[in-house]
């Protein structure tokens, strides 16, 4: 073959547990150096679909190809070639933060040396902890450790499942700054967050919910293709404003967005009128501006679609 | 009336100070936002007024009752509720609430009434019988959310409560929220979410065990200058790390 096979495909998958279907019928392609995200709430299929590629779990149906090779029959290829850092912590608790990663170069046949300049910018944050126990770390040096030990095989594709559940702003930007330079190395990254803010730092994204992906493309379009007119509309007193605002006529929806409503009408509608509305209703300092749609305004319409 | 009253609040295990003098008080009614960087020392102080943990010095006093002498008394007046723990899995929708009423120490007969109020309150009547493991998550944290308040406390303490779910669960989360306020229900929640944190009357930011900053979103905005809380965290937090 003269062309790489693109990094992931995978087609028409479906995984169900007894009663309950995990994912129902979902289909993508992710090119080299992509670094692609998974975005939806809890229980939306995330981590089964990361399960399937990273050939932990079988899907019932369709297919997937992981760097051109079968998730069924040639696992053993691409459990070589993929790191994958589960979002439940799996190092073992009771080695220390070098033995760890130790070992994990060791069972790819590979030393912790011939990476390291893959892992330098991370691992340097952890050296002063080198001997400590992987269970005895914070839970920011933690997860730095699970990346460390995710890459010291070099890996072509990283499978990251929820790096920045329950982190602290601060440390979710310094996590995506790492995986932008993990990126800019020529490493594919597929990465899955609950948070709707994150889609714009990747450069696709897949939003996902009750096992189907209700869009897939670039986080600019996406928020573009928003299909209502939208406001951002301010009062003082905000919960009386949401109820007065969803009794309007024209509302098709309304959601609170930060100190401010986020309403999307069925038509274009002129502010004022919403403004003299409201200002019957009793409502002070009001006022009423068109507005960017983000990707969360647009996941909440795919959602009620 | 203030619900939460803390002065010089302080927490130390061996050389380290956890939680560092921190004062504020919180009204009745109000949401009171409880931000700051992991390991800044919110769960420390939560520990604290919920009576779990004792101060190494300070005062404070919840619910009218003080955190040195009344713990019990603190404890039959709050709510508590995290994403993490807050309702069985493998009790049904009505054996997690009849046995939260029993520890709250709702006398049988009112919590028979309260049980069937609470399940059609929330339309839950249909899977009364359900093992509360196999719920949606969204249903469940508004479950655990209307357990925790179920014995009218003064206040609730919400450890990131929408932690994971969807964007219209999370908000249809926070107007159940708006509502106990309204009936005079205090609130003091924790949250990653900073959108979320405009929705709080005020909010302390907490960083290297010290409160960085307290106030209105519009005060903190204007001290800061900066556009929303996300850059106000992020310029504390920045500052912290530093220092």
């Amino acid at each position: 073959m003269t062309t790489h096979p693109p990094a992931l495909v995978f087609d028409n998958i479906h995984k169900s547990f007894g009663p309950v279907t995990a994912l129902e019928g979902v289909s993508l392609e992710i090119g080299r150096g992509e670094l692609f995200g998974l975005i939806g709430p809890d229980g939306a299929g995330k981590t089964t679909l990361m399960r399937i590629l990273t050939t932990l779990l079988l899907p019932d149906q369709g297919a997937a190809q992981v760097l051109g090779y079968d998730v069924i029959k040639q696992w053993r290829n691409i459990r070589r070639e993929v790191g994958y850092m589960p979002g439940r912590f799996s190092l073992y608790q009771d080695l220390s933060v070098a033995e760890n990663l130790h070992f994990f170069a060791t069972l790819f046949g590979t030393t912790v040396a011939e990476n390291y300049d893959l892992i330098r910018d991370i691992y340097e944050q952890l050296e002063p902890f080198r001997k400590r126990r992987a269970g005895k770390l914070s839970g920011g040096m933690k997860q730095k450790l699970a990346l460390c030990c995710a890459l010291v095989h070099r890996p072509q594709i990283l499978f990251l499942d929820e790096p920045t559940t329950g982190v602290d702003p601060v440390s979710r930007q310094e996590f995506w700054q790492i995986l932008n330079r993990l990126q800019d190395q020529g490493i594919t990254i597929f990465v899955s967050t609950p948070y709707m803010d994150e889609a714009s730092l990747c450069d696709r994204v897949a939003l996902i919910q009750d096992g189907h992906f209700l869009a897939v493309d670039k986080p600019g379009a996406l928020a573009a293709s928003y299909e209502h007119p939208l406001y951002a509309v301010k009062a003082r007193d905000r919960f009386r404003l949401l109820q007065d605002v969803r009794q309007w006529p024209p509302t098709y929806q309304a959601f609170p967005f930060g100190e401010q409503l986020h309403l999307s009408t069925r038509t274009e509608i002129d502010p004022q009128q919403l403004v003299g509305y409201l200002t019957q209703q009793g409502h002070q300092e009001i006022t009423v501006t068109p507005t960017a749609p983000t990707i969360e305004d647009r996941f909440m319409e795919l959602m009620t679609h | 009336m203030d619900v939460i009253t803390a002065d010089k609040l302080t927490k130390r295990f061996g050389d380290f100070v956890a939680v560092d003098q921190i004062s504020f008080s919180v009204k009745q009614g109000e949401i009171f936002g409880f931000l700051g960087a992991n390991g800044a020392g919110k769960t420390t102080a939560m520990r604290m007024l919920t009576g779990l943990s004792r101060p190494t010095s300070g005062q404070a006093q919840v619910a009218g009752f003080d955190i040195y002498r009344d713990v019990e008394k603190i404890k039959r007046r709050i709510g508590y509720m995290s994403q993490k723990f807050s309702l069985y899995e493998d009790l049904t929708v009505s054996e997690n609430i009849e046995f939260y009423g029993g520890v709250y120490g709702i006398k049988a007969r009112d919590l028979r009434l309260k049980t069937s109020q609470l399940l059609s309150e929330l339309g839950l009547q249909e899977v009364a019988r359900t093992l509360v493991g196999s719920l949606p998550l969204g249903w469940k944290q508004k479950l655990a959310f209307s357990v925790a308040i179920m014995h009218d406390p003064a206040l609730v303490f919400l450890d990131e409560p929408t932690g994971g779910v969807d964007p219209i669960t999370r908000r249809q989360f926070w107007e159940m929220i708006y509502q106990a306020a309204d009936r005079g229900v205090t609130i003091f929640v924790t949250t990653h979410y900073m959108d979320e944190a405009e929705y709080c009357d005020r909010i302390s930011m907490m960083a290297n065990g010290r409160i960085a900053a307290l106030g209105t979103p519009q005060e903190l905005r204007e001290q800061f200058q900066a556009p929303d809380m996300n850059a106000i965290f992020l310029k504390i937090a920045r500052g912290s790390q530093t220092a």
